[in-house]
């Protein structure tokens, strides 16, 4: 009875190690965001939970892959995200790593993921830098970047007749690209920028910097910070009375999260650019739905889609390469497949890593237009994908030369 | 009128009350502080938390109860002052005859943990809180326009930092806090109830960093991280003023708002850093603060 009970353990035991063994692909992925400070909303556990239900939806059990996820909070330190990227591809056998808002970091997560040849789907950051000059056989920028975002705001707003220009930009690598961006659009369309002031990160009191770009007499404002900093900008903006003195503010970067936060009374009229809203269609709907569940009522930002819909499409790639040891050979496969999920409906990946999809231009819904909460956005109009990004030429990307 | 630096006057005169309301936080925040620490020998790293809970407190009873702005100002230091005199009684008053890095680290961990709590529940982006309906607009002041708003948290601000000043420096209650300090057990002897005295100045020093919180509420966005943003910027506040010193904390708090304000329009990129650079120079050249006196 005893010897029976044995070697049927044991026959289990082998049968487990042998049968998935053979076909099983494990892959594991590291959500790497702000969990803690002024971009956690945005992105943070949110797109923890994005990851995870890309991952379920994939049904990757079935398909014979093992998915794990792991994640970190990167401080917004360019040295605490490298050093866990890098820890988490050396030790701890992470294949991929998501998110990462803050273009600083963004950056340094970047040269590590090229060096380790693993792969890197950035859909918090922003800068167009890494699709440009330091763009990397390994990494796609999913969702917008500051090129998009200054080519739809900024070319919506020069044609109605906002042609002199402000800035109030964070110091940093994502706020000097968007408005070094901006002020490229402004120019080409014959605008004028006066002038800019540059305000450390995470700041709280902006009245000073506002002042400034009142005595500019810029005709428009053009505020590029995110989360956190545009909120006091715009709550602050409203205080001393910019708006009511003739000037308008341009929000750079707005994401729902940050509406949410303001309320429709100081953030009405807004106008920009944006890659996704939740209340578009039944798919992105649903995706709200499942989202607000799983992460405090927050309905998703496009930071959010853009992990979901990027590690789909990342997981498709791993699939039919049936590894993930080679993260070139996975982008490579991701750029060579065209993307169809149910956020951002069907595209493409360029060779430069950029995505390649429809952009929206939003105006906030006035409280009266409201049906109540994260109802808050009106589609003013769709920039088609073929406009909606930087022309691969332009970008000066030493991958995408040949 | 000539420019000064190449900056229009008016613009200069705007950005120096700017930096005042801003100095007006900062005064407040580390008058709490140099009393606690000048009466109980604790550097309360709560102190951020704490600012942020009476934020919080304010919109919690606004979204929860219906209690507006002015209620706030009264409830939310009372509430979070309790807070405080609970934490005092249970885990701080141990601590008093230890070295300060003791009390330094417990108030900075209950802080990490309040702050955790918070963001949790409330997430990281804040809520909106209004600016009270008595207190909108502004008035034109010909070289700037001011909101009706901060030119009220000035005017507060100044009473209260003069009036804590008055007491503490004036009256007879003051002094029998000020003597406890440099002997509590022969104030004891004379039949004060010391640990009581220090129970309650320690709860005021709270209560008054959350009615900064609430003063706070309708300019900032209410947000887990307001505290942390600001705290240290405050311990520098302090340790410039001089550890302990009632007006030096008062004063440097308004001089150092100045001189961010300053800062702000001729190098705006080292708007956050100036406070420290400032901190470095004085504690080179008088090690004890501006205002306090070497033990």
């Amino acid at each position: 009875m005893r010897n029976l009970k044995s070697m049927l353990l044991g026959a289990v035991a082998l049968a487990s190690l042998a049968l998935p063994a053979a076909a099983q692909i494990n892959v594991k992925i590291g959500v790497l965001s702000d969990m803690s400070s002024l971009y956690a909303d945005l992105g943070g556990a949110g797109s923890v939970a994005a990851a995870r239900m890309a991952v379920e939806d994939f049904n990757a059990a079935a398909k014979g892959m093992r998915v794990e996820i792991v994640s970190a909070d990167h401080q917004n330190r360019a040295d605490v995200g490298s050093n866990i990227a890098r820890q988490w591809f050396d030790r701890d056998g992470v294949d991929v790593v998501v998110d990462v808002p803050n273009s600083g970091v963004a950056l340094a997560v970047n040269g590590v993921a090229r060096e380790k040849n693993k792969v890197f789907l950035v859909s918090g950051a922003a800068t167009s830098a890494l699709t440009g000059e330091q763009c990397s056989p390994n990494t796609v920028h999913w969702t917008y970047d500051t090129w998009a975002l200054a080519n739809g705001t900024g070319k919506a707003i020069v044609q109605q007749g906002g042609d002199t220009w402000f800035f109030l930009t964070a110091d940093y690598a994502f706020g000097h690209q968007l408005e070094a961006d901006t002020s490229a659009v402004v120019n080409k369309l014959g605008g004028r920028v006066v002038g800019s002031v540059r305000h450390p990160l995470n700041g709280s009191d902006f009245s000073s910097f506002l002042l400034q770009a009142q005595a500019s007499r810029a005709k428009i404002i053009g505020v590029a910070n995110a989360g956190g900093d545009t909120i006091n900008t715009i709550k602050q903006a409203g205080e001393f009375g910019i708006v009511r003195r003739g000037q308008s503010l341009a929000g750079l970067l707005i994401f729902i999260s940050d509406v949410h936060g303001l309320g429709l009374e100081a953030a009405q009229g807004l106008v920009f650019t944006d890659a996704f809203y939740w209340d578009a269609n039944d798919g992105t709907r649903a995706f709200a739905r499942r989202m607000a569940a799983a992460n405090r009522g927050i309905h998703p930002t496009m930071v959010h889609a853009g992990v979901y819909a990027s590690v789909t499409h990342y997981l498709k790639a791993v699939e039919a390469n049936k590894s993930a040891a080679d993260g070139k050979a996975t982008v490579d496969r991701m750029k060579a497949m065209p993307t169809d999920d149910p956020l951002f409906g069907k595209g493409t990946v360029r060779v430069d890593g950029r995505k390649i999809h429809d952009m929206y231009l939003y105006e906030v819904k006035k409280p009266s237009e409201s049906r109540g909460a994260w109802d808050y956005y009106k589609l003013r109009a769709t920039i088609p994908a073929a406009e909606a990004f930087r022309p691969l030429a332009e970008g000066k990307c030493p991958i995408a030369g040949s | 009128m000539p420019d000064i630096f190449g900056i229009p006057p008016q613009a200069l005169f705007g950005q120096l009350l700017l930096g005042l309301i801003n100095g007006a936080f900062y005064a407040q925040l580390s008058l709490g502080l140099a009393i606690i620490f000048g009466l109980l020998n604790i550097i309360n790293f709560t102190h951020g938390a704490q600012y942020m809970m009476g934020a919080f407190v304010a919109w919690m009873l606004l979204n929860w109860l219906g209690l507006g702005y002015w209620w706030a100002l009264l409830v939310a230091p009372v509430v979070v002052g309790a807070f405080g005199i609970l934490i005092e009684r249970t885990m701080l008053r141990h601590l008093y005859k230890l070295d300060h890095l003791y009390g330094l680290l417990l108030t900075f961990g209950i802080a990490l943990i309040v702050q955790g709590l918070f963001r949790d529940q409330f997430g990281s982006t804040g809520l909106p809180y209004r600016i009270p309906a008595e207190l909108r607009g502004g008035t034109d002041l010909g070289f700037m326009f001011m909101p009706n708003y901060r030119g009220w948290v000035v005017v507060v601000s100044l009473v209260v930092c003069f009036g804590t000043w008055f007491v503490i420096e004036k009256t007879k209650l003051g002094s029998y806090l000020r003597a406890a300090t440099e002997n509590p057990a022969l104030v004891q002897s004379f039949g004060v109830n010391v640990p009581r005295m220090v129970m309650l100045t320690y709860g005021f020093g709270v209560g008054l960093a959350a009615f900064t919180g609430v003063l706070a509420a309708p300019i900032y966005q209410v947000s887990p991280l307001m505290g942390a943003d600001i705290i240290i910027v405050v311990f520098a506040v302090v340790v410039i003023g001089g550890m302990g010193s009632i007006l030096g904390s008062i004063l440097t708090g308004f001089g150092l708002g100045i001189v961010e304000g300053l800062t702000k329009v001729f190098y705006p990129e080292a708007s956050s850093t100036v406070i420290f650079v400032v901190m470095v120079i004085v504690l080179l050249i008088k090690p004890a603060g501006l205002f306090g006196r070497a033990r």
